[in-house]
């Protein structure tokens, strides 16, 4: 056999990673990584707390009618009838969990991503530098940064939110920069003649422009983040995650099958109002404040028609 | 190559933008590429060598304060990006840019924005309006930069759509407009700001001939009103002679030739800025003044005999008789002067005489030809200023050279705008 270099020496790069992480980064940043826990926690706890507190009926009535509001009849049923069944099939709590889990890593990610995006619109180097990142997060399988994330940060639902964030990130990033890229150069050029600062262009000009953009990212964002719902469980996330992974563990496929129904569902039901979020800015429809003053008008002039009846 | 600001003084008070030696190339390495251009090397044997383009090229003049200041060229000749140095949306490689006496050039960012948000604005060729915004918000944006108060913009805003004829388009987006009524809006935008420099980047050229003509009379009118400093740029030589107090003709990022619109049509520079000037209808670039003869006039009280010697002396074939007051009461032509023994000029006199204002078009002036006699010139009191001679008309027209004042070529290696700047005759619109 032909030699190879490997006969005579391989690269111990396994060691160094592992010196890395375990003998460097744990003992030495460890309290740093608790810190980046802490409002992760608090937003995850105080969301999960106010998810499972919400009244089911109110819920019900509540996600159904903002799905009118934004996209229209038909999401709104739809909405509505995956809630009714959702509850059906004894998955409630733990789709309110998930529900808690997905919101709290796609407002951290917009937390970050946007602002990272902003960066790299403005600065071809910062652009540069972060498309390589972009792409190793992207491309690299989650299973592979579970690990030091269980070293730095423990097991938990937070270190599953932490893995998601990771993992769902990118598309924020990418689709600001690209969203703010792309707005017409006589605009941003009419922006700065009258004498925009900076500041104004981006939030008078570029921001509003390049919203759709953000918005199909963030859509984008949350999907992800879904599909990381089952993987972060396996360090201890819980929700509809769980579900699928213990009905795994026991090969009872009745159970994994209603996490993957709740998932899809609750996959779904967030698309089709992120989306109508992003594409809503052009189609004006009625103001909220319209529709309430309708409502209440109506109501009244109702009840009035009634006590003249009597 | 240095400027002539000696003996200068009245019109370096006028000049609101000066701008000198003005360079600009896009490219790696433009400290080389500025050493070519000055060595002479044209602009296609630069870009060959070296691949850095030159669009603008040593390109000097003033604007005057009230003047409408028209570039004409065809694409590529550099007008976009010099107007673009000229509020530094492209930073100019080398010379300088003074607005108001001030070297912009060197601003920094701070100063360079507060000179744009409150003495410039500026117009596009595809209006660059905010699809986001409505019409009104669109408007008020240069003064919401400002940080105006919302209630005063709006009034701002609603009076500059007012001047354009879309106020009551206030609230609708502008992607509801029409192409000539979004440009409109383009316009109120840049006028809201009250700027004392107007960047307008042709700002016509995107819309269909019948509108482009609408929205050239229209800003005329508005510039009798509001006297504004204009920048234009345009590609339309047609639309350059209608709009432009002077006008430069720009090629390969250099000026060929800068002057009045008669200046350009009557003494081309060269034969490029002739191919445009040939099919251009003379009779609406030239005005009565260009063929202005004095009218050595009559009074009154003259009599036969010396308004026979006058003409005999004069070589003309009719002389004015004018009042106290400097206004014309009639003509007498030396036929009948010579025929007739009538004992006074009174009798002789013809009061139906062809008349004109200085301001008009040669081609208002064909019906008042047809009499044969003088046209007699007046201005806004009906004072008598001048004749023009039929004749001399129809030699203009066919091409023999006019008599206005005011054209510059523009030489290879050295340009002077200052040393004519004082003679240019300005072409006055508001009549009186």
């Amino acid at each position: 056999m032909a030699d190879r270099i490997s006969d005579y020496y391989t690269l111990p790069l396994d060691d160094w990673i592992e010196f890395f992480v375990k003998d460097w980064l744990v003992p030495n940043f460890r309290p740093v990584f608790q810190a980046v826990q802490w409002p992760i926690d608090q937003v995850l706890g105080g969301l999960e707390a106010f998810l499972l507190w919400l009244p089911y009926p109110v819920f019900v009535v509540v996600v159904p009618l903002i799905a009118w509001r934004v996209a229209g009849g038909g999401v709104a049923l739809f909405t509505l009838l995956s809630l009714l069944f959702i509850d059906l099939l004894g998955i409630w709590r733990e789709t309110m969990v998930t529900l808690a889990m997905i919101l709290t890593a796609v407002a951290f990610c917009v937390l970050v991503g946007v602002p990272l995006g902003i960066l790299a619109a403005r600065s071809d180097r910062f652009a540069s530098i972060i498309r390589p990142v972009l792409d190793i997060m992207q491309t690299i399988p989650p299973f592979v940064y579970l690990v030091p994330i269980v070293m730095l940060f423990g097991v938990g639902i937070v270190p599953g939110v932490i893995a998601t964030i990771i993992f769902a990130l990118p598309p924020v990033i990418r689709l600001t920069n690209l969203g703010i890229r792309q707005v017409q150069a006589e605009l941003v050029e009419a922006g700065l003649a009258f004498g925009s600062t900076r500041r104004q262009l981006l939030f008078e000009i570029q921001i509003p422009l390049a919203l759709r953009t953000i918005m199909a990212g963030l859509n984008q964002t949350l999907m992800l983040s879904l599909s990381m719902v089952v993987i972060a469980a396996l360090i201890g996330a819980g929700g509809l995650g769980l579900t699928v992974f213990t009905g795994l563990g026991r090969l009872d496929i009745g159970r994994a099958t209603l996490g993957g129904i709740g998932i899809v569902l609750l996959a779904i039901m967030l698309d089709r109002i992120t989306q109508a979020l992003g594409e809503g800015r052009q189609a004006r429809r009625p103001g909220v404040k319209n529709t309430l003053i309708r409502l209440f008008k109506g109501l009244f002039q109702g009840s009035r028609a009634y006590d003249e009846r009597r | 190559m240095s400027i002539d600001t000696t003996g200068n003084d009245a019109a370096r008070k006028e000049a609101k933008v000066r701008v000198e030696h003005l360079y600009k190339v896009f490219g790696a390495q433009p400290d080389d590429t500025l050493r070519r251009l000055q060595a002479g090397e044209t602009k296609d044997r630069i870009y060959a060598d070296t691949g850095s383009v030159a669009a603008v090229a040593d390109v000097s003049f003033d604007v005057h304060q009230g003047e409408i200041f028209v570039v004409m060229g065809l694409s590529g000749s550099g007008k976009s990006t010099l107007i673009r140095c000229i509020n530094r949306l492209i930073e100019p490689t080398r010379g300088r840019i003074l607005i108001d006496d001030e070297d912009i050039v060197g601003l920094d960012a701070e100063a360079l924005r507060r000179l744009r948000r409150d003495k410039l604005s500026m117009v596009f060729q595809h209006f660059a309006l905010f699809p986001h915004k409505s019409v009104g918000e669109n408007v008020e944006y240069g003064l919401k930069i400002r940080g105006m108060p919302a209630r005063e913009r709006r009034d701002k805003a609603l009076k500059a759509l007012e001047q354009v004829g879309l106020a009551a388009h206030a609230d609708v987006p502008p992607d509801n407009l029409s192409g000539g009524m979004q440009q409109r809006v383009g316009l109120a935008r840049g006028l809201a700001v009250d700027p004392e420099l107007m960047l307008m980047d042709e700002p016509f050229s995107a819309l269909d001939p019948l509108i482009r003509r609408d929205m050239q009379d229209e800003l005329l009118v508005l510039q009798q009103r509001l006297r504004m400093t204009i920048i234009f740029i345009t590609h339309d030589l047609h639309e350059a002679l209608r709009l432009g107090d002077r006008i430069a003709i720009m090629k390969d990022g250099r000026f060929v030739q800068l002057g009045t619109p008669e200046a350009i049509v009557a003494r081309p520079a060269d034969d490029y800025v002739a191919a445009f000037t040939r099919d251009v209808d003379r009779a609406r670039v030239f005005r009565a003044r260009a063929l202005r003869r004095d009218a050595e006039a009559l009074g009154p009280e003259a009599s036969v005999e010396k308004a026979r010697e006058r003409l005999a002396q004069l070589e003309r074939t009719a002389l004015y008789v004018i009042d106290a007051h400097d206004r014309p009461q009639g003509v007498v032509r030396r036929a009948s002067l010579e025929s007739a023994a009538a004992p006074t000029l009174e009798a002789l006199l013809e009061r139906d005489f062809p008349t004109a204002h200085e301001d008009q078009e040669l081609v208002e002036l064909y019906d008042v030809c047809a009499t044969g006699l003088p046209v007699a010139l007046v201005d806004g009191e009906g004072r008598l200023t001048g004749v023009v001679e039929p004749l001399e008309v129809f030699r203009l027209l066919g091409g023999n050279g006019g008599e206005s004042d005011g054209g510059e070529a523009m030489g290879d290696t050295a340009s002077r705008p200052s040393e004519h700047a004082g003679s240019l005759e300005m072409r006055r619109r508001n009549h009186g």
